[in-house]
């Protein structure tokens, strides 16, 4: 017996004397003898104390860091209430939500995270999530040139260079050509823009705040995109819209993102979850999971998923994208953490990662081995360059418990010696005075 | 009491559920330009407000714990608390994915200890746990057989071979990653038509996508014959692995032919399905097909532990920002120590067991279309007796009643009305008696009181909806209520 495994003796043999057969060998007859009995080298059952001990020793092979990066995954703080919430069982061993009736509850919070990405992004439409925000764009890339019939999609350099990959991965494929456009002095050039773009392209992506930190200004990337019938896809980071102007605002036709940045633990990079919303006109073209509102047959107000016409599972060959389900869970998290916050909350808690931010950047250039690189506006992560060797300083920050910036060496030749710092809310000034005294006693 | 309230719906202006430290640095302003002029309209609540909101939203929902949930094709099983527990250990929780890889030795044993597990158990040689769901594995192993022709220069191999009773995703997929996904037609028991197979196989063929057991849980007892016969032809076998779980320690994909395959940790390594994911989709490849994984690859050396950003010059390249969902493979992880080497084939026996005990104890009122054993799941063809009127639907509307989760109803689509049941291997015989019981009264009361079952369910917190009012009139978010 096991404690996941119920049968007895018993149960075993009345079910088998109603199935009609000696033994359970019998229900795996017609597999070839020579598929069965291999040896698997897997080890043997453990005990639940046993499992405490070796899983808490590799726990504490990890060591954990004090994060003064960011790239794509963000310190920032979990309310305690969320784990509690979304490990409830209801919420959390459901399947995906296909008989409405017993799934009200994944379905009215997935309507409510819909209606909160709206509110931030400034869009119509959300669908209920995307696995992260890397696949999330190059979604929005396929979404884009199914809608336009065309198969070029034009990316600006300043994307996080991950999602660059991502999107050039599923663009191989599907036989989408990549065409990269130039960044001016740290962001996306316009006219770079302007002289890629035909009658061939689908789209534009671009980031904001873009891999470098920067912030993106987009006043004239809408009239020059609607000359070629081109969509304008933004990726946005969720938790900097309490303050910055929308994707709606820019023009976005699609706008998508990871909302990691909403609370949701690092945990070695995953589970995360993308959003992406749009506009009416394209909503029948959007991937994903989408819940709306509809009554039962007492005219009770209730919610379903919807537009089902779109998805794989009607129209098979034919669909623009293979997506299922996505990271309804973590939909559910973030939707927590968005109430949790409320109309004001995401602007006063991100002002908090803005002050550190700009205190952090304002004592490095104090420094002699720091110099600014970009004129742009910042938001919680910014690009300096170093005379510091970067190996040395990351292992100093290392042995004293922090997680150094990330070093932009690997991504370009003629960043050799730029470092991406991300600062959140929840370093305190004790930690950031820490970080300098490090950075400083290297000078 | 039904709870009907929105959160928005219970909004006070000037409440809020978050603290923040007293600050200790000055602002500072971002430039005016830049910013937007309106605040988000999100919902002004307090904590006890939100805690309160999201436990009655929970009451609506119906999972595992409640109730037995015997989805064909989605393996319910219960997922172990331990499970969870050991997915949150802070020294987990919060790495993150750039640190010094000697500050992350743990984690990346727990990578490459379950993929090497899971190539244990399947007789595949690598896997990539980077993808984050069955669909995503689907796609990523496409990438993978449309690379390898590729690399040898074979650019006309487009033909993906999918079954008419496969599942949706299979041809999006095959699509979705440059592909044309070809139907054949299956036997009468949803198994391969060895003579169809042979008339579509040419020079043109990728691959063929393959459940097995298939999605009316019967084993391909041809399977070596059609792995010889695709591989002669030049293509690869891609295994889907909806329905691995009655293989558990019985038999292996690899053993049998297959070159490619994905394995859904939410089904058969007891990871929760969370209402629609996270999931993850670990991608499995025999030894030819190592190179072409996806980057990051994680690998192991006698220092320790290392991580390649660049991966082999063959890889498909990258399908994840980091390095897939590891707060779901820790679960698996977890399961797999729990359960163990002796008792893997248990999972597959028991499973097997309860769907012919189910299957034999209901044939007599629903139509079974397919006789002789199944695997870990089978499929009705409705009722037995057609005269009722009562649909596939009606029934599963009216187990809702009787506190159970109904099996997966209209797929596969060879059956017009399919009934596909999975009983998990965690589930008693006396659950499953009671669950026999409430199937044969329905069957009853089908004939006796036809209406009753058609006007079902009753019991439910709402009743049918209307779906196409819903998809004729999109209300997608709250702002449009209020507009309505």
């Amino acid at each position: 017996m096991h404690k996941y495994l119920p049968h007895t003796h018993e149960d075993i043999k009345a079910m088998l004397e109603k199935i009609g057969v000696n033994d359970i060998d019998a229900l795996f007859a017609e597999i070839p003898k020579a598929l069965l009995n291999k040896d698997i080298d897997i080890p043997s059952s453990m005990s639940e104390l046993e499992i405490f001990d070796h899983m808490n020793h590799l726990a504490s092979s990890n060591k954990p860091l004090i994060p003064f990066i960011g790239a794509g995954a963000y310190d920032h703080y979990t309310p305690s209430i969320i784990r509690h919430l979304i490990e409830r069982q209801e919420f959390l061993t459901a399947y995906t939500p296909y008989q409405p009736e017993i799934s009200q509850g994944t379905l009215q919070y997935i309507f409510e995270f819909q209606s909160m990405i709206t509110q931030l992004t400034g869009m119509d439409v959300s669908n209920a999530s995307m696995y992260d925000g890397a696949t999330a764009t190059a979604e929005a890339m396929f979404m884009a040139c199914a809608q336009r019939r065309k198969d070029k999609i034009l990316v600006s350099q300043t994307v996080n260079p991950n999602i660059v990959e991502v999107i050039k991965t599923y663009a191989r494929y599907k036989g989408i050509e990549v065409v990269m456009v130039a960044e001016k002095e740290g962001i996306t050039d316009l006219e770079s823009v302007r002289l890629t773009l035909d009658s061939e392209t689908a789209g534009l992506i671009v980031q904001t705040p873009n891999f470098y930190g920067n912030i993106e200004n987009y006043s004239e990337f809408k009239a020059t995109l609607d000359e070629h019938k081109a969509l304008f896809i933004i990726n946005q980071d969720p938790s900097t819209l309490g303050h910055l102007k929308t994707p709606r605002a820019w023009g976005a036709d699609i706008a998508v993102g990871d909302c990691q940045t909403l609370g949701v633990p690092l945990s070695f990079g995953g589970p995360y979850i993308g959003y992406m919303a749009t506009t009416t006109k394209y909503m029948r073209k959007m991937p994903g999971r989408i819940c709306g509102v509809t009554k039962d047959t007492d005219g009770k107000r209730a919610f379903v998923l919807t537009l089902q016409a779109r998805e794989q599972h009607i129209r098979r060959e034919k669909a623009n994208s293979n997506i299922c389900s996505n990271q309804s869970l973590l939909a559910l998290f973030v939707t927590i953490y968005m109430a949790l916050l409320g109309k004001k909350g995401v602007y006063e808690v991100q002002q908090r990662s803005i002050d550190n931010a700009h205190y952090l950047e304002e004592a490095l250039l104090k420094l002699p081995s720091f110099e600014k690189v970009y004129p742009q506006p910042f938001f919680k992560e910014f690009t300096l360059r170093t005379h510091l060797d970067i190996d040395t300083m990351l292992k100093k920050l290392e042995e004293k418990g922090y997680l150094g910036p990330l070093p932009l060496r690997r991504y370009a030749n003629d960043k050799t010696d730029l470092v991406t710092f991300a600062v959140t809310e929840k370093r305190s000034k004790k930690q950031i005075d820490e970080f300098v005294s490090i950075l400083g006693g290297l000078s | 009491m039904y709870y009907d309230k929105l959160i928005f719906e219970i909004s006070t202006e000037g409440r809020k559920g978050y603290t923040l430290p007293t600050p200790e640095i000055k602002r500072y302003d971002l430039p005016e330009t830049l910013l937007r002029d309106d605040c988000p309209g999100l919902p002004e609540v307090s904590e006890l407000d939100v805690v309160r909101h999201y436990t009655n939203v929970s009451f609506k929902n119906f999972g595992i714990e409640k109730g037995f949930y015997p989805l064909g094709s989605c393996t319910m099983k219960y997922n172990p608390k331990i499970n969870q527990d050991m997915s949150n250990l802070p020294g987990f929780t919060s790495i993150h994915p750039y640190q010094p890889i000697e500050t992350m030795q743990g984690l990346l044993h727990v990578y490459y200890e379950t993929q090497r597990m899971l190539s244990e158990i399947s007789g595949l040689d690598t896997f990539t746990l980077n993808s984050y769901a069955g669909a995503h594995g689907e796609l990523v192993g496409l990438m993978i057989m449309k690379a390898y022709h590729e690399s040898r220069g074979d650019f006309k191999r487009k033909k993906v071979i999918v079954p008419d009773s496969a599942h949706g995703t299979n041809p999006a997929s095959a699509t979705v990653a440059g592909l044309e996904s070809v139907e054949v037609k299956s036997n009468k028991d949803g198994t391969v038509n060895v003579n169809d197979l042979k008339a579509v196989l040419d020079d043109e063929v990728a691959g063929i996508m393959l459940t097995n057991p298939n999605t009316a849980g019967i084993f391909e007892k041809d399977i070596l014959t059609i792995a010889k016969l695709v591989h002669d032809a030049g293509g690869l076998l891609y295994y889907d692995g909806a329905n691995l779980n009655p293989l558990l320690g019985i038999a292996r994909p690899g053993d049998m032919g297959f070159d490619i395959m994905h394995i859904n940790l939410h089904k058969t390594f007891s990871t929760p399905h969370g209402g629609g994911g996270p999931g993850s989709g670990p991608v499995g490849v025999n030894k030819k097909l190592v190179k072409f994984l996806p980057k990051p690859v994680i690998e192991k050396h006698e220092e320790g532990y290392t991580i390649d950003y660049d991966g082999d010059a063959l890889t498909i390249g990258q399908i994840s920002h980091f390095y897939g969902n590891a707060g779901v493979y820790l679960k698996a992880y977890t399961y797999l120590l729990t359960i163990g080497k002796e008792n893997l084939p248990n999972v597959a026996r028991y499973s097997t067991l309860n769907a012919n005990y189910i299957k034999e104890s209901l044939k007599d009122v629903y139509h079974l279309p397919i006789e002789g054993v199944c695997k870990h799941e089978f499929v009705f063809d409705g009722l037995k007796d057609k005269s009722t009127g009562v649909k596939t639907l009606d029934i599963a509307k009216r187990l809702l009643d009787f506190d159970m989760h109904p099996p997966t109803v209209y797929f596969p689509l060879t059956f017009k009305e399919a009934i596909m049941i999975e009983p998990p291997e965690n589930e008693s015989k006396q659950t499953i008696d009671r669950f026999i019981d409430v199937m044969r009264s329905i069957a009853k009361e089908a004939i006796e009181n036809p209406e009753k079952v058609k006007g079902a369910p009753y019991n439910t917190v709402v009743k049918r909806l209307d779906e196409a009012l819903a998809a004729r009139n999109p209300i997608v978010k709250y702002k449009d209520l209020l507009e309505q």
